[in-house]
């Protein structure tokens, strides 16, 4: 919000990865080369027009791109206040934003020449979107995911096995998506030569937060597009939620330098971030080291990171990517915490009426729209993205609800 | 010169190789953390480090991962690692101690309170898995002014130019890692390491440890006769975790059957 008019353009991360105080490359040496090797690659193809020929390709004919943004009238008349419009990457293949950054990543891994992808899952759908781009390009998968995680989401795991994943438990640590990275970053070190990391989120060590982000602007820059189509004008704010925050670096990156535009990101405030119960790491964490970068998180008093808690499996991190640190301490970014209870509230009304089922992490997102929506004025425009669909999470609202599938 | 340094040099006019033993601080349980560092002292080791517990010990294999979530467990800190040090102390002033970890915790402590209370507590050098050269020079500047050693990794992968920045920055010695992977993992390559360990000494004037990988007496004794030190580690932890009650015992038996490998491959 303080971000001055007559700033430099944004430019960040510097040449060694690093958003201010924040992310870097925090590995042990033997991942240092292949980081080189990857932040090399990516050097060369980024500005290659062939690579985003071959990109754009694939995410207009196998993603669906554009996704379109829609204006949700009865949601807006429900809160009797600023307009809603959501970016509907739900309707991407595979149902959520991740697959952009799969695509990605999958063509860089064919152009390095590495045979093998692995990925981390937590609730499954980044597991999902990179099983589904390996069996697009025929590549060996395997993907990592916290045994608790493997129990809770037997669909998404039965999803991996149809698209030729092979799908490892990791029964480490608390059994979730922090474990599930550790494991994935060990068989990395284990197997560099053949093998590719698809990092779900813009987390990890440099050059990892840039590249899913740069995979994932492509959100931000059609709204510019659609908006300016739409409304004649950019919204006056962009809400998203953010775990490990992908998907909101998709949508915010390109709103940087318009200072008109607020960004607000949302965080998983769980049980009530009072009750320690939650996964806000901005909100509520500390700068520490994790997962190869600096940033916020929720740790405990002897830097030891501790549990977390959301009903969205996709938020349930206890870091966050490095460039949201960033903007928040710069304050270009603002970030709110929305619980599970708010997040159901806003999962039920977009269902019942918009005829939207959204994902749970981001009905988060659309939680905080709906309740900052009564407060402004009718001519205010809110853009929300609806970064993923909820039938994933069908058997937690159900369960919630006293019902077992 | 510190402990580190004097070790090394006495060892060198004998003739003989170090034995670096790697424990992790707090496992199985706080009470045996001194007496398991006597008991290797006591079977022939010549260093000791000392793994910091930490969540999520990323560059190693399950079974130091264990150890540490079973230190973690009874609530061990890095404080209560320092305190440990300080008591190894009462009875050992001689056998260097270095700390071996993960950023976090010392960055929760401060970085300045963990060097001055570290040195304090009687430990000689620290190794922060997760602090390439690139990202830690202040942390290198405050530990070197508090008197500790700064020990770094090197892979096989790692460039002349790496090396070079280590020989800089670190002091000590140099730690090999011995395979592509975590620790635990699979056998070490010899051929490798014997061809490049004289690539690092003709870059870096210090002693080379090598460690990953080494899982008995006679491949300790097969990395000694290329290098100045052996680290073993996730060898140790399955002593201790197969029989926790008798730790001290069997770990100090598998230490003294790796010396002895060593010594004997030393007089051939």
């Amino acid at each position: 919000m303080h971000h001055p008019p007559t700033a430099a353009p944004y430019d960040l991360p510097d040449r060694r990865g690093h958003f201010g105080p924040y992310g870097g490359v925090f590995v042990a040496e033997t991942l240092i080369a292949a980081l080189n090797a990857l932040r090399i690659a990516y050097d060369a193809l980024r500005s290659d027009a062939e690579f985003r020929a071959e990109l754009e390709y694939e995410l207009r004919h196998y993603v669906g791109r554009p996704s379109p943004i829609y204006h949700a009238r009865r949601l807006t008349q429900h809160c009797g206040g600023a307009q809603i419009y959501l970016k509907r990457e739900d309707l991407n293949h595979t149902g959520a934003h991740k697959i952009n950054n799969c695509v990605g990543q999958a063509l860089l891994a064919r152009h390095m020449g590495k045979p093998r992808v692995i990925a981390e899952t937590g609730a499954g759908q980044h597991g999902v979107a990179t099983a589904t781009v390996a069996a697009r390009y025929g590549m060996k998968c395997v993907v990592y995911m916290g045994a608790e995680d493997v129990a809770r989401q037997a669909a998404n795991v039965y999803r991996m096995k149809l698209l030729g994943a092979e799908v490892i438990p990791v029964e480490s640590g608390s059994r979730t998506l922090k474990d599930a990275l550790n494991e994935a970053m060990r068989d990395w070190v284990t197997h560099v030569a053949d093998t590719f990391y698809i990092i779900g989120t813009v987390a990890g060590p440099h050059p990892y937060p840039m590249l899913v982000r740069d995979f994932q602007k492509v959100i931000g820059l059609e709204c510019q597009v659609q908006m300016q189509e739409l409304v004649g004008r950019q919204p006056d704010a962009v809400i998203a939620c953010v775990g490990g925050g992908s998907n909101a670096m998709g949508i915010f990156y390109p709103y940087i330098d318009e200072p008109g535009v607020r960004l607000i990101g949302v965080e998983a405030a769980g049980e009530g971030i009072a009750t320690g119960r939650h996964a806000a790491s901005l909100i509520a964490g500390h700068p520490g080291v994790l997962h190869g970068n600096r940033t916020y998180l929720l740790q405990d008093a002897n830097g030891q990171i501790i549990d977390t808690h959301s009903i969205s499996a996709g938020l349930d991190y206890p870091g966050v990517g490095p460039e949201h640190a960033w903007l928040k301490d710069s304050g270009r970014a603002e970030y709110v915490g929305v619980t599970d209870d708010e997040a159901l509230a806003a999962f039920h009304a977009a269902c019942r009426l918009e005829g939207i089922m959204p994902a749970l992490e981001s009905a988060h997102a659309l939680a905080h729209a709906l309740r900052i929506a009564p407060t402004l004025s009718a001519d205010t425009v809110l853009l929300v993205n609806l970064s993923g669909r909820g039938d994933k999470d069908m058997h937690t609202v159900a369960a919630r609800s006293g019902l077992d599938l | 010169m510190g402990r580190i340094g004097t070790r090394f040099s006495e060892l060198a006019k004998l003739g003989r190789k170090a034995l670096i033993p790697y424990i992790t601080c707090g496992d199985p349980e706080p009470g045996m953390t001194v007496p398991l560092m006597h008991a290797l002292v006591a079977n022939g080791a010549d260093l000791i480090e000392l793994g910091v517990p930490f969540s999520d010990p990323m560059a190693d294999g399950p079974t130091i991962q264990r150890a540490s979530e079973r230190a973690l467990a009874r609530g061990v800190s890095l404080r209560d690692v320092l305190d440990l040090v300080r008591q190894f102390r009462d009875r050992d002033e001689i056998t260097p101690v270095v700390l071996m970890g993960y950023a976090n915790p010392i960055e929760a402590m401060g970085v300045e309170s963990f060097v001055q209370a570290a040195k304090a507590s009687g430990v000689d050098g620290v190794l922060v898995v997760d602090y390439p050269p690139e990202e830690c020079t202040d942390f290198v500047e405050l530990s070197r002014k508090a008197g500790l050693d700064n020990i770094f990794l090197l892979a096989p992968t790692s460039t002349p130019e790496r090396i070079d920045a280590v020989g800089r920055l670190g002091s000590g010695y140099l730690y090999y890692v011995s395979l592509r992977g975590v620790t635990g993992a699979g056998h070490i390559d010899l051929d490798e390491v014997s061809t490049r360990i004289p690539l690092i000494r003709a870059r870096v004037q210090r002693p080379v440890g090598v460690g990953f990988g080494i899982r008995d007496a006679s491949g300790a004794a097969r990395v000694a006769r290329v290098a100045d030190a052996v680290v073993i580690g996730s060898r140790i932890i399955e002593e201790i975790e197969r029989d926790p009650g008798a730790a001290c015992d069997n770990v100090g038996r598998f230490v003294a059957s790796v010396r002895a490998a060593m010594d004997a491959e030393g007089e051939r």
